[in-house]
């Protein structure tokens, strides 16, 4: 992800090779592999469980892969806004602002090979896995280049070959989903694991501890993320459920509680997870996270929290923010040189927009298509094996 | 493909056949052991394998509505002997074929691993393969059937069980959104290969919540296929295609039928999941029916042929998609129709069968289609009570008898 987003900004030219750490615009004397040692905001809680250290180890140009990252994600969900605003989105469309943390943060830990499910609020992490900007858009907008071709909507964004798995309305019913391919991954051996995640609505869903009990008894190789943003649709953490404490709701698996806005502290507690998950099994990790808009664009957000709680939310535990303070106070960017990032994202947000209003809409033969896998698959033979009574394509 | 055929053969309305086909003269067996069945094939021939002709006519086949042993003629083209078996083995040894075909074949559900099944179809399974591939399941249906439909999503080919087609109810969710849906809402990312089986149907005085037929609450559910099977011959067959099919595949059996005896062939074959079993060719009236109410009608035939009728009895076994190729050409040839299933009078099989009977036949129609399903009741305790519930054979030869007057 890293490479990707940094030959993002390079003229295509450079993009040819694609290595591991390519050259910044803004190179400093000093190396941009040098590590850089931060704490994290809070420390970690754990349950049944030793949590992390603290210091997390990151690079300059980390850091800035984080920045310029979490600007797109957040550029694109205000653009989404704007979008539906104005009808081009429609039916459901949950926004991910505030939130670009725990995906970007996620993406950092993990390789392409480990699975990532979640449910509807999937935009970013879409984005993290590798998605492409313009798809996204078609998708949003129903339209033929969408990444689900315009027949899933914002809920069904999924990337098979980058191991995103979905995308899902149904709350909760990811879970079990996500447990499954954790079964995949024990099965087929690959040393590889599953990010399951869900929010602090669809904790309460019984079919979570149920796919938790079974990941236990079998030791699968799964990840609950537990998104908190303290609210339910419109409905308050406290008054949904009798123990709010997330991370602690696995009983007999060990949970962690972890600063959702922290990106560093995500990125830590994921890789402690994944180490944790392959020798040990199910691991809850809850991010204490917060989401700017309302639950979808049909909710104002307003009614059931007030606006000094959002407008100090992000003033004080902004992801982005803490990560351009962290930059600037460690001298790798000047703030100029982050205003150009904003810049850049903004109009690459922009010229996708456009590029994804010129896609048509689905030809109306696409009603059918992707209902069946083509031919049903199956070749039917008698028992002499001369007769073959129907070989379908 | 099939789909296009039966189109095709709808919209030129021509007599010829359009690809070899196997008309199986089967006897049947009920839940008495120690009936033996034996069984006849009969090919039509004239056809190239693998190429579609305009293969013809069939041989001679058997008239009467139960073949038995004397009755067996010597052009008989059987194949070698086969092997005799339950319908619950015949399920086991499909699962056990692509299992060892196939390892990517798991099994997951309530007591299939160390207790071999609560109806023994996956016995000795979990000692040959071990637990990763032959999984107890807790009680959790809703999880354990999304875990499946998770572990689909990679590539495995999970086969789940549900002690009983009821329970599968707790995971209507993920059989309909996940499995059904998957496919379509990824623009064809995903595919789902799992087989979701397990026994349904009115038992024995099972009481209400154990007595339930499935079929018509997922019949809606787009990017499902539902089979069902009845014999132990289209058990094994059905099994082995529901698990190579690239398709979420509802296998539906039935809790009486599990004992049926039949021999079967030795050699490996697999059928098709979307095709109909010509039970009984006839010529007054056609018969349509499913998994256990097979047998009510087959018994109903005997007292029809005494009486004089000849009714043409078609197993359907695929209930998603219908075949109506098969059901058409014998509408075009009987213009009668009986439609005899286990379903709930409202919303069940038989409704949208009849539908898409007027839909498509309703030219070739000289009578009203007559739809016998079973009451729309929670199925009692009592024995007499649940006896009528259920289609009868009495209640079908005097429909027959209706029809036909």
């Amino acid at each position: 992800m890293a490479a990707a987003a940094a030959a993002r900004r390079l003229p295509a030219a450079s993009l040819r090779q694609h290595r591991p750490l390519l050259l910044r615009p803004f190179a400093s004397s000093s190396g941009d592999q040098q590590p850089i040692t931060v704490e994290t905001s809070v420390p970690f809680t754990g349950h049944k469980i030793e949590p992390p250290s603290r210091s997390v180890e990151t690079t300059p140009s980390e850091l800035l892969t984080f920045f310029r990252d979490m600007s797109l994600m957040r550029r694109m969900e205000i653009a989404a806004d704007s979008l539906y605003k104005s009808k081009l989105i429609r039916g459901f469309c949950h926004l991910y602002d505030g939130q670009e943390a725990v995906a970007v943060g996620l993406e950092a830990s993990i390789t392409k090979k480990d699975a990532i499910i979640t449910a509807y609020r999937d935009h970013c992490i879409y984005l993290a896995r590798g998605g492409n900007l313009v798809e996204a858009f078609a998708e949003l907008m129903g339209r033929r280049a969408g990444c689900s071709k315009g027949k899933g909507g914002s809920m069904h964004f999924y990337k098979k070959e980058s191991g995103f798995f979905g995308g899902h309305g149904i709350v909760g019913a990811q879970v079990p989903l996500g447990c499954g391919l954790a079964f995949a991954q024990k099965y087929i051996k690959e040393g590889t694991v599953t990010f399951a995640l869900y929010g602090d609505g669809a904790a309460n869903q019984g079919q979570l501890f149920e796919a938790l009990n079974i990941s236990a008894l079998w030791d699968l190789p799964a990840i609950l993320i537990c998104e908190n943003n303290h609210y339910g649709m419109g409905t308050a953490e406290w008054r949904a459920a009798k123990s709010p404490a997330y991370y602690k709701r696995g009983d007999y698996v060990p949970g962690l509680k972890v600063d959702g806005m922290d990106v560093l502290a995500v990125k830590q507690a994921c890789k402690f997870a994944k180490e944790y998950a392959l020798k040990n099994g199910p691991l809850i990790l809850e991010m204490d996270t917060y989401r700017y808009h309302g639950h979808s664009m049909s909710d104002p957000g307003s009614t059931y929290r007030t606006r000094d709680e959002i407008s100090g939310v992000r003033q004080e535990r902004d992801p982005i923010e803490r990560v351009r303070k962290l930059i600037l106070s460690n001298d790798i960017a000047s703030a100029n040189e982050l205003k150009n990032i904003e810049k850049e994202v903004r109009k690459e947000v922009d010229d996708a927009i456009a590029q994804a209003k010129e896609s048509p809409m689905p030809d109306p033969s696409d009603l059918f298509t992707n209902v069946y896998v083509k031919g049903f698959g199956v070749e039917a033979f008698g028992a002499d094996r001369k007769e073959v009574k129907a070989v379908l394509p | 493909m099939a789909a296009a055929l039966q189109t095709a053969a709808l919209l030129s309305a021509s007599p010829n056949p359009i690809d070899s086909r196997r008309f199986r003269l089967g006897s049947f067996a009920r839940s008495l052991p120690g009936t033996r069945a034996s069984f006849l094939v009969v090919r039509s021939d004239g056809s190239i394998p693998n190429s579609f002709t305009a293969s013809s006519r069939s041989e001679k086949f058997i008239t009467n509505a139960v073949a038995t042993k004397s009755n067996a003629p010597a052009s008989s083209t059987a194949s070698k002997p086969g092997h005799e078996l339950l319908l619950f083995e015949a399920l086991r040894e499909g699962l056990e074929e692509e299992m060892d075909r196939d390892p990517t074949v798991c099994v997951m559900g309530e007591d299939v691993g160390h207790y071999g099944g609560s109806y023994k179809v996956t016995k000795g399974l979990a000692t040959k393969y071990g637990d990763l591939r032959v999984l107890d399941t807790p009680i959790a249906e809703n999880s354990f059937t999304g875990m499946g439909i998770g572990a689909a999503m990679t590539g495995l080919r999970p086969v789940v069980e549900g002690m009983n087609m009821g329970f599968l109810l707790l995971a209507y969710n993920q059989i309909s959104n996940n499995c059904g849906m998957l496919h379509y809402t990824s623009g064809g990312q995903f595919k789902i290969p799992i087989v979701i089986r397990g026994p349904g149907g009115v038992g024995r005085q099972l009481g209400a919540e154990h007595s339930q037929r499935l079929e018509s609450y997922f019949q809606s559910i787009p990017g499902l296929q539902m089979v069902a099977c009845s014999t132990p011959y289209n058990a094994k067959g059905l099994m082995k295609a529901a698990i190579r099919s690239d398709n979420p595949v509802v296998l539906f059996e039935h809790v009486l039928l599990y004992n049926l005896k039949e021999r079967i062939p030795d050699e490996e074959y697999v059928l098709c999941l979307e095709e109909a079993e010509m039970v009984r060719p006839g010529e007054h009236v056609t018969i349509l029916t499913y998994s256990r109410m097979r047998y009510h009608v087959m018994q109903a035939a005997k007292t029809l042929v005494n009486k004089g009728y000849d009714p043409e009895v078609i197993d359907i076994r695929s209930l998603k998609p219908f075949d109506l190729y098969t059901i058409g050409k014998s509408v075009k040839k009987t213009h009668r129709v009986l439609i005899v299933e286990e379903c709930m009078r409202t919303g069940g099989i038989g409704s949208s069968l009849r539908a898409a009977i007027i839909d498509n036949f309703w030219d070739y129609l000289d009578a009203p289609i007559m739809c016998l399903s079973s009451q729309d009741v929670p199925t009692p305790y009592a024995g007499t009570l649940e006896e009528w519930t259920v289609v009868q054979p009495a209640q079908i030869v005097a429909a027959v008898e209706q029809i036909c007057k």
